[in-house]
């Protein structure tokens, strides 16, 4: 290990480190524009410059630069002063002086460290450079005359989100970041260009111009709009969430978050469920909470519990899940469900049901199967994640399904069940890297589940880890990717049909027929209720979506940002949201609100406060007492079903638009201008192939 | 001794003849008060009375929304909201001064990179209630209009100090 000295001070670093990343373990700050530590190294802005010897007399940028044995640094000599004043007023040359104007103002690196290590004046008194905006789709706003040309985006869009459309023409001062042909970014992590940018060229085009840094107030929560849980900021102002951005969590998300998960934020002050609402001669009418709740508790008191059924959706947290659950049970109901897309989830064993692997333990990956399953669109984080194991190397990625589009290449084995069979009979030519690899993974898509014949192709999948070894000692590669926040915590809680139950398709099916007469949705809107005619819906949710339309009483409950609560997501992982922002008028905490109704129905649920509520969930299961830790490995067992599959329709994958998965983002209209610019490059997509491209069409015209 | 002396002073009515010399001395002298609202006293350039938005000479408005203003008011008299305007520039769509939380400051003004919040001369705007004294754009968009000659002319004058 190199021994070297920075500024007087002795350390001993990782060979292969550089000069920057060895001042950093000291906590000596070196100002930075084009470095970053989940980029490549590029050295092309040279703020970062330091004084080294044994070399030659003249500064040399630490970023670039590996440490050696016996180095002295200095980071803060005269040469080093003088040599970041010059790179400063360099950089200030072309650099317009509209902080008063651009959103990066009072959070951009370029003020800080003008402030920090430029000099006072310019002495520049030549034109500036101007350069044209460039179109880079309804996320991101760009004004170009900004750029420091630091190759960030550029970096970031080729290596981490794997679209290479972002790209730099002509030489020095001339320099332009651009698209090349002015089309939207298609990428579903672009968002995160907006962070990278160390000054205001790239800014978000929904928050444009509407807050400043120093106006909002900051909450550190989680996401729960895919069922990663990425860590997220809730930047808020007021009562309205202005914007969200990542937070660092090396297990999860690294430091990138989705556009969904970022830009959805706009939803939440559409179409919001503010009072309590019952159906009156057809028509919804406002009440007040005792109203509703003496409305649900009346229909309840008359019904048999085989005439009862719950479905909680995605969005769902644990509390108000548990509550629900227990005040069903109390009732006797056993008609309950939480997979409300109808997947055939086996609550045998925890791993079952789980991301055994962990997000992070794709990292240690050598083959990846991916079954009935497009991470790209169910959790762009974490195929930003299998990417990164991609560039790594050494690795063999393969899919089972319909056909799906990476950001890396993945080799397609067909897209029916039957291939599945093959593998596990080692009859499929790729059943020979499966057996050379050490630590093979497989993930598991809810489209491949949710189908008649789920459990099946669970049990066959199963089958296929076991024997393609990969469960370990210490490595599990089954793996389930779920597409909902409430998933894990549900099936955890066992909010699934008890004895002689129905589950969610069951459900909707007697309820048409009129057999199950009652019908209690927790967040659930992705249900078909057209046939419902003859049921009492009651829909707790925020937002006026598919399940609020049918409903007969609608109870409001709080989104995400405004609530403390636990969810799980598709590792087992406990997280907590918090509280950013109240929820409108006279919406409520869920579990409170399933609470209210037990006291109106004469059952009080045991418990008063949120600690009662965390206590009850931690007596169903220890692993709600851990907040925020990687669950413990989950035990293997037998799961699924040991016959065949009776469809052989391809595994299809779910999610069919990336932008509109749940009532926020279909509430959001960014999320809608987003699907609107994607269908348009679809189509423009298929007419290519066809052959049909642009200037054919013209010629044709 | 001191007693005669005293006692002659009061019988000779000596201090009311001083006092009423002063007074007859002041009688020709020239006048220090003014006939307000007839007649007003100068005032600096820098005075910092009612407030204003201007505008450029072509009729835009100068104010660019950076919120400087809003973030140094001690007081936190000022509130402002914006939004990207149809021709995609950066502009308020709100800007209020509560007048009654106002301490006139002037940092406001200080802060104001393009000089579109201003403290003008006016110090009469005195109000019946206090909804009148809650100011809004419009409000402060019309002072301007109907103060900027005398804006304009404090500015200038107060340039080579600044």
């Amino acid at each position: 290990m190199p021994k070297l000295t920075i500024d007087g001070i002795a350390i001993e670093v990782e060979p292969g480190s550089t000069v920057l990343q060895a001042c950093e373990q000291l906590e000596i700050e070196i100002p930075r524009f084009c470095y970053h530590e989940k980029l490549s190294i590029a050295g092309n802005c040279r703020m970062c410059l330091v004084e080294v010897s044994p070399g030659p007399q003249k500064p040399q940028a630490s970023c670039a630069l590996p440490v050696a044995d016996g180095m002295v640094v200095k980071t803060d000599s005269p040469m080093v002063r003088k040599a970041r004043r010059g790179v400063m007023e360099l950089l200030l040359i072309n650099h317009p002086l509209d902080c008063p104007i651009c959103d990066q103002g009072g959070e951009c690196d370029l003020q800080d460290q003008a402030m920090a290590y430029g000099g006072n004046s310019s002495r520049y008194h030549e034109e500036k450079r101007a350069v044209a905006d460039k179109y880079l789709g309804p996320l991101i706003k760009s004004h170009m005359t900004r750029c420091i040309h630091c190759t960030r985006c550029i970096r970031f869009m080729t290596e981490i989100a794997g679209v290479h459309e972002l790209g730099a023409v002509f030489r020095g001062e001339h320099m332009e970041i651009t698209t090349y042909v002015g089309k939207a970014l298609e990428s579903e992590l672009s968002g995160n260009l907006v962070d990278l940018c160390p000054v205001g060229a790239l800014t978000s085009r929904p928050y444009a111009f509407t807050a400043r840094p120093w106006e909002l107030r900051t909450t550190e929560s989680v996401d729960i709009l895919d069922a990663l849980g990425s860590a997220i900021r809730i930047d808020s102002r007021g009562a309205q969430v202005m914007r969200i951005l990542p937070r660092m969590n090396e297990d999860i998300n690294e430091e990138w978050i989705s556009d969904k998960t970022r830009h959805a934020c706009d939803g939440l002050l559409i179409r919001r469920l503010d009072t309590p609402y019952v159906r009156h001669d057809g028509k919804l009418q406002p009440v007040t909470w005792r109203e509703a709740l003496t409305a649900v508790a009346k229909r309840l008191k008359t019904l048999k519990p085989e005439q009862i059924a719950a479905i909680a959706g995605d969005l769902a947290d644990c509390e108000s899940m548990i509550a629900l659950k227990d005040l069903m049970g109390s009732l006797g109901v056993v008609n309950i469900d939480c997979r409300q897309d109808g997947a055939a989830l086996d609550t045998a064993v925890p791993a079952a049901y789980r991301f055994n692997t962990t997000i992070a333990g794709v990292d240690l990956a050598d083959v990846i199967l991916l079954i009935g399953t497009d991470p790209r669109r169910e959790a762009a984080v974490l195929n930003a994640r299998l990417r990164k194991r991609w560039l790594t190397g050494h690795v063999e990625i393969a899919t089972i399904g319909t056909p799906v589009d990476l950001t890396y290449p993945a080799q397609s084995l067909g897209d029916g069940p039957a291939v599945l069979i093959e593998l596990i009979e080692e009859r499929h030519p790729f059943s020979q890297k499966l057996k050379m690899a050490k630590r093979p993974m497989l993930i598991l898509g809810q489209g491949a589940l949710a189908r008649s014949d789920g459990m099946a192709v669970l049990g066959l999948v199963r089958r296929l880890a076991e024997t393609a070894n990969m469960i370990q000692e210490g490595w599990n590669g089954f793996n389930i990717l779920h597409t909902a926040a409430a998933r894990v915590g549900g099936l955890m809680l066992g909010f699934v049909p008890g004895q002689g139950g129905h589950g969610v398709t069951a459900i909707l099916d007697q309820a048409s027929r009129g057999t199950i007469s009652f019908l209690y949705l927790l967040n659930a809107d992705e249900v078909n209720l057209s046939t419902l005619d003859r049921t009492f819906v009651v829909y707790q949710g925020h937002h006026g979506d598919a399940g609020a339309k049918r409903a007969d009483v609608i109870l409001p409950g709080a989104a995400y940002t405004e609530k403390n609560a636990l969810y799980v997501n598709t590792e087992g992982r406990v997280q907590n949201t918090k509280l950013a922002v109240f929820p409108p008028g006279h919406a409520r905490e869920d579990w409170k609100i399933v609470r209210a109704l037990s006291e109106r129905m004469g059952r009080p649920l045991p418990y008063d406060t949120h600690a009662d509520v965390r206590a009850r969930l931690v007596a169903v299961d220890a692993a709600f007492a851990t907040v925020g830790v990687t669950p413990a490995p989950a035990a293997w067992g037998v799961f699924g079903e040991a016959t065949s599959f009776t469809e052989s329709l391809p595994l299809r994958t779910c999610h069919e638009n990336f932008y509109r998965t749940d009532p926020i983002s279909r509430a959001s209209s960014k999320m809608a201008e987003c699907a609107e610019v994607q269908a348009e490059l679809e189509s423009i997509k298929k007419s290519i192939k066809k052959g049909h491209h642009l200037g054919q069409e013209r010629e044709d015209d | 001794m001191a007693f005669l002396d005293r006692t002659a002073r009061t019988l000779l009515l000596i201090e009311l003849l001083q006092g009423m010399a002063l007074t007859w001395r002041y009688m020709f002298k020239k006048k220090v008060t003014i006939n307000y609202p007839f007649e007003k006293g100068p005032l600096s350039p820098r005075f910092r009375g009612e407030h204003a938005l201007r505008r450029y000479m072509n009729g835009e408005e100068r104010c660019i929304a950076c919120k400087l203003c809003e973030a140094i008011c001690p007081s936190q008299a000022i509130t402002i909201e914006a939004m990207p305007r149809a021709d995609g520039s950066r502009r308020t769509t709100r800007y209020d001064i509560d007048m009654t939380k106002c301490i006139y400051c002037g940092y406001c003004q200080e802060a104001c990179p393009v000089d579109a919040i201003v403290e003008g001369q006016n110090f009469e705007f005195a109000a019946e209630n206090r909804e009148e004294l809650m100011y809004d754009k419009e409000k402060l968009l019309e002072n301007g209009d109907r103060w900027e000659a005398a804006l304009a002319t404090c500015i200038r004058l107060d340039a080579p100090y600044r």
